[in-house]
């Protein structure tokens, strides 16, 4: 029995952790299935986001401890963080890959690893490299209930993911521009010929991406901190759950991350691995999906065109 | 009155000029014709004229505005449609649903603006959209008669029926001016003939049509003028009576007679 309640209680870690992986594995998957490349810079833009967050938060904080003041200040910070991180996913797009966008496959992804290094070393150079804590805006206490404990930041997590993904949902199936976006991940070519502004589908799309990613960089740094290696691991893992949910499908990003936050939680305890060691679990599971099932969970057998 | 116009139109591939100073006019409401042997540069004349390609040289007027330059999206939502040699459909999406983008993204209808806010706004709006897009989308295959295959993939439809989805696609974006690129190619005559009929329902709605056509039975039955390419150079334009006897289009296509 109480293991049975232990396991229950992993699975609670695993979702929220989970949610946070969905959130910044959309970026990815939005970004290859529009242009078919790997946004290797993203984990960066969550760092740069989460920066932003902190910065933004204790210079709206000063020495107030009002509660409610806290609690609005992080999210102030929070829209904050997404525009500014939003605004610097187009710009990459528009410097490093847009140039290359008929260049040969592998030019846009080392140019993407170009900008992830510029990324990650900017914010040492700026920021140095020691982490900094990002404080709870709100009292960090376990809620309890059936000897199952979630803290009010499990709870955050789990709400603002689920709300931005909810959103998103709403923008791509239900507006004219998600429907462009849809319409562009098809066929680049048709799709201008239907009227479409691909390069402004692109940027949006880069927008979206990065300001989630920035979303879900601040809601893991209460957990991780913020240091300018932090995109690294995360944002890795998060490439992992957009490949199991299927790289390219936006309802895959979501539920691999999700599977892949709740088989890290579960898997570790499970398999008897070593805390410092449990990283190995997503990449075990990355090399059995590639093997078993490599278009992922949602993702289309895709023949490679000729 | 004077739909399009082409003026000393050029375009270069580092040594080879595959459309030479050509100035072509398309008048409204007509069909006209394109033809001249492979390799005469008629496809791209048609692309730099919709914007997948940009002219080296000369200019590019629609309906009095100068067009020269101007993106595949731009050129799109001025007026001017296509079909391809090739034919380009949402493999993956249904028939009825590749009629659907070509509603979506209609002439005039900017995406980006208005409507979006609108959109956001209430749930509902969005879906009343899209009834009304997709009952939009079905008169179109109704009067191409592809109506039965609505809710089949676009990739599983005979070839005959693939091209004449992509014109309905191109036609549900409600242009002034057609560009068909070889819309009988590959077509047997059973549905050649079709097609005559559609080309014939286009004109009859006051869209003005521009075809590329290597079938000169359909050519010289339904075009009201046609313009000759030869080497990238115009050679010929007229009726198609002028232009069965014309002297320079015979020799293109026959080659010089021995004395």
């Amino acid at each position: 029995m109480a293991t049975l309640t232990l396991y229950i209680q992993y699975i609670v870690n695993g979702l929220t952790l989970g949610a946070i992986y969905s959130l910044i594995a959309l970026g990815y998957t939005m970004v290859y299935g529009i242009l078919k490349f790997i946004n290797f810079a993203h984990g960066d833009i969550l760092m740069v986001g989460a920066f932003i967050g902190l910065i933004v938060y204790e210079a709206l904080l000063g020495t107030s401890t009002s509660p409610v003041w806290m609690m609005a200040a992080f999210f102030i910070a929070m829209i904050v963080s997404m525009v500014l991180s939003a605004l610097l996913g187009m710009f990459i797009e528009r410097v490093a890959y847009k140039p290359l966008r008929n260049a040969n496959r592998l030019a846009p992804l080392l140019s993407a690893i170009g900008v992830s290094f510029i990324l990650s070393n900017g914010a040492a150079w700026i920021f140095g490299t020691q982490s900094r804590r990002f404080p709870y805006p709100f009292d960090n206490t376990p809620i309890t209930f059936g000897g199952i404990s979630i803290t009010p930041h499990q709870i955050l997590m789990l709400v603002v993911s689920v709300v931005m993904m909810v959103l998103l949902a709403f923008f791509v199936n239900k507006t004219r521009m998600g429907k462009a976006m849809r319409a562009t991940s098809l066929d680049q070519p048709t799709s201008a010929l239907m009227g479409i502004n691909v390069n402004r589908v692109i940027s949006l799309t880069f927008a979206i991406g990065s300001a989630l990613a920035a979303v879900g960089g601040i809601l893991a740094a209460f957990d991780f901190r913020v240091y300018p290696s932090m995109g690294t691991m995360t944002g890795l893992k998060a490439f992992v759950a957009a490949v199991i949910g299927g790289i390219g499908s936006i309802p895959g990003a979501m539920i691999g991350g999700i599977l892949l936050g709740i088989l890290e939680a579960v898997g570790a305890p499970l398999l008897h691995i070593p805390n410092g060691l449990k990283d190995t679990v997503a990449f075990a599971v990355l090399i059995i999906v590639l093997l078993l099932r490599p278009e992922g969970i949602l993702g289309k057998n895709e023949r490679e065109k000729v | 009155m004077r739909l399009l116009s082409t003026e000393h139109l050029t375009r270069e591939f580092g040594g080879v000029i595959a459309v030479n100073d050509v100035s072509f006019n398309v008048e409204k409401g007509l069909v006209t014709g394109l033809i001249g042997p492979n390799g005469a540069g008629k496809t791209t004349l048609f692309n730099q004229i919709t914007g997948v390609d940009k002219p080296t040289r000369g200019n590019i007027i629609f309906d009095g505005q100068d067009i020269t330059g101007f993106p595949a999206w731009k050129v799109s939502r001025l007026g001017i449609a296509r079909t391809f040699q090739n034919i380009r459909l949402y493999k993956e999406l249904t028939v009825v649903e590749n009629v659907m983008t070509g509603l979506h993204f209609k002439v005039g209808k900017d995406p980006f603006h208005g409507r979006f806010l609108q959109a956001l706004k209430s749930y509902a709006f969005a879906q009343r959209e899209n009834r009304e897009v997709y009952g939009k989308a079905m008169e179109w295959l109704r009067f191409f008669d592809l109506d039965s295959h609505a809710q089949d993939f676009a990739r599983s439809l005979p070839y005959g029926m693939q091209r004449e989805l992509e014109i309905a696609r191109a036609l549900a974006a409600d242009p002034k001016l057609l560009f068909l690129d070889e819309p009988a190619a590959g077509m047997n005559p059973a549905e050649t003939e079709h097609l005559m009929e559609v080309v014939d329902k286009i004109r009859s709605l006051g869209v003005t049509v521009v075809l590329i056509e290597h079938d000169m039975k359909l050519v010289m039955n339904i075009c009201d003028q046609i313009t000759v390419l030869n080497f990238g150079t115009k050679i010929a334009e007229g009726t198609p009576q002028a232009i069965k006897q014309d002297k320079a289009v015979i020799e293109a296509y026959l080659g010089k007679e021995e004395e």
